[in-house]
């Protein structure tokens, strides 16, 4: 069993991240998330530095030794708001994608799958795609109440009909291809068919959907944070930093520039990853990366 | 009927008055129309026809393969003897049923070992997958007999083919594969639809040599179709040649190839090049052409009225053209064999057109 796993370890994992990270875009983007993560997971248990002290005498103070992203308003620590706010931006997008791709895997799957489950299951998803992706946010958290948990709530059901959309149209391939039908020769069911033959083949789009979707909700949750309509003020999101500083950003750009260039950087890593893995999972992109 | 000395003699399969049609969007088209044969135990019945002749529907609507959206409805009967000797209609049986016997008593290879093997799973997955359903075995054992099925179909190396999956095996590995999993259960009837018809010629002939030891060792029946005339003559028992989804003959193979009746199967060998050799010898000094049967098949949207070869034949008459031609079996050569033409008992055709 163990001599099995560090045979597919070398033969299998070793070859396919040596391709994956031979583009040193995809490589850098790679090693920027796993800062990026470790800094947000390990952070908070080696300081208990609050990321909401208020010090009102140090109020938009400029870049300096002690403050390396300076002050906000409210003169809480910048640089220490965006690493603890790492935390949440990164639950909300990991959960969202989780979400989204759970949800719609199913929804896609069996639509795809049963031809009488496709008019009205796409239907639907057709009509919530039919409205902007921040309207359909903020509509949503106005119903549901502005909390962590909402916005992340809200994020999924905006997100699960992009990834329905992507797994129907895959289904849609397989289910006619001849080792659908060469299971079904040999007595196999419709659920383990779906389970065994169906889902993983999935996986690559799937795959490339979770990044994007995770980048995506990045933004979005920043975009409804700082729309009024996200995270509650108190939990440091790099939206709601965005968001609060507002009023102070033409005194002072480090409240509002810092934050922004975590979501951008991040989010860009994410993308580029997404696309790392889907040349890479794609047989016809191969020759062009 | 039912009685075990009756079963011991009763046919694998015996298959009487199959229809099946299809609706499309141009209206409901006649795929199949009154398909009977019957296959004996250890016996291999090939299916004969060209493209469109309703040799792969058969086999599909014997497995029960259809899919539903194309409203696919089969008429007709199958009598399948069971492993225990009960006899059962295929096409009657609730579908539950029918899932239990599909891949442990009877199982399909299929045309195209390209795509008929999932690639995301490694082969030895895929026949553990049959066998765990069927002989209830436990992992262990599931992932031994996997690889005794390899050895079986003659893989190299099986011990380490177990673990590959199928973009790593080349065309004709695949197709042992596809074999080992439909016999991992030890099916008393294999339906091959054209297994060999991707594969390059060499391939194909130890595809075939397989096949015929694998039959020979199991005693299965085989249902094998395919529109290779010389695969035919190798390895089946009889024939029967289809045409616009009816049969038109059906005989012993050696009876078939030494005199064939219907001016379709008088065609369809005429063409064969080694026939077309034997007859361009007569004009010197050219090289030999080969023969094609002219015309093409008619559009099951418009069948003719009468015999649907008749826009092709050449020994048509205006009798032709008014009804379908029943199903004989009063051809020259007795009993075992059918004819679907009415000039049939006129003169026998001593020469292949040529």
């Amino acid at each position: 069993m163990l001599q099995r796993l560090i045979r597919n370890l070398t033969d299998y994992w070793l070859p396919l991240a040596r391709r994956l990270f031979s583009r040193k875009v995809v490589l850098a983007s790679a090693i920027l998330l796993a800062l990026v993560v470790a800094v947000a997971t390990v952070f908070p248990w080696v300081s208990d530095a609050d990321p909401n002290a208020i010090s009102i005498s140090e109020r938009l103070n400029a870049p300096s030794a002690a403050h390396w992203a300076g002050t906000d308003e409210l003169g809480r620590d910048v640089m220490l708001r965006i690493v603890h706010g790492a935390r949440y931006s990164l639950l909300i997008g990991g959960l969202t994608a989780a979400g989204a791709v759970l949800f719609g895997t199913l929804l896609g799957m069996f639509a795809g799958f049963f031809r009488r489950l496709d008019a009205p299951l796409m239907r639907v998803v057709d009509a919530m795609m039919s409205f902007p992706d921040i309207l359909l946010g903020i509509a949503l958290v106005s119903i549901l109440g502005a909390s962590l948990w909402n916005v992340m709530l809200a994020l999924v059901i905006v997100y699960t009909p992009r990834v329905a959309r992507v797994v129907r149209a895959s289904t849609l391939v397989l289910r006619e291809l001849l080792f659908v039908d060469a299971a079904r020769a040999l007595g196999v069911r419709t659920p383990l068919i779906l389970l065994r033959h169906i889902l993983p083949n999935l996986v690559s789009p799937i795959l490339v959907q979770v990044t994007f979707i995770f980048a995506y909700a990045i933004l979005a949750e920043a975009g409804l944070s700082f729309l009024g309509v996200g995270v509650p003020p108190d939990i440091p999101t790099w939206g709601t930093m965005i968001a609060g500083s507002l009023e102070s950003a033409d005194r002072a750009f480090w409240t509002i520039l810092y934050p922004g260039l975590a979501i951008v950087l991040t989010a860009l890593s994410l993308q580029m990853l997404g696309d790392g893995v889907r040349d890479l999972l794609d047989p016809k992109l191969k020759k062009a990366s | 009927m039912t009685t075990p000395t009756a079963a011991m003699a009763a046919p694998r399969l015996e298959v009487q008055g199959l229809s099946t049609s299809f609706a499309t969007d141009a209206g409901r088209i006649q795929s199949v129309a009154d398909v009977s044969f019957a296959i004996h135990p250890g016996q291999t019945l090939a299916l004969v026809g060209e493209s469109g002749s309703g040799k792969s529907v058969t086999s599909l609507t014997l497995m029960g393969l259809h899919a539903k959206t194309s409203q696919a409805q089969v008429t007709g009967q199958a009598w399948f003897t069971r492993r225990d000797g009960r006899r059962v209609d295929l096409l009657a049986l609730p579908e539950a049923e029918r899932r239990a016997l599909r891949g442990n008593e009877m199982a399909m290879v299929f045309q195209e070992p390209m795509t008929s093997l999932n690639p995301v799973l490694t082969v030895g997955e895929q026949i553990f997958e049959s066998v765990r359903l069927h002989l209830k075995l436990d992992r262990k054992a599931a992932m031994a007999h996997a690889q005794r099925m390899l050895e079986l179909v003659e893989i190299p190396a099986a011990k380490q083919r177990v673990h590959e999956y199928p973009h790593q095996l080349s065309g004709g590995m695949r197709q042992r594969v596809m074999i080992a999993l439909a016999m991992a259960c030890s099916p008393t009837l294999l339906i091959a639809d054209e297994p060999t018809t991707a594969l390059d010629v060499t391939i194909q002939a130890q595809i075939l040599a397989l096949m015929g030891r694998l039959q020979k060792e199991t005693g299965m029946s085989m249902l094998f179709v395919t529109h290779n005339l010389g695969v035919v003559a190798q390895y089946a028992d009889a024939v029967a040649v289809m045409y616009a989804g009816r049969i038109v003959e059906s005989a012993p193979v050696h009876d078939l190839f030494a005199q064939p009746e219907h001016p379709y199967t008088c065609g369809l060998l005429a063409c064969l090049p080694g026939v077309a050799r034997r007859h361009a010898v007569a004009v010197a000094g050219q090289r030999p052409r080969l023969v094609a049967i002219p015309g093409q098949v008619s559009s099951p949207l418009t069948p003719p009225p009468g015999c649907a070869f008749a826009p092709r034949c050449e020994r048509r008459i205006a009798a032709c053209d008014a009804r379908m031609p029943a199903l004989s079996d009063e051809g020259s050569a007795g009993g075992s064999r059918r004819v679907r033409c009415i000039r049939v008992n006129e003169q026998p055709i001593e020469e292949v057109a040529a």
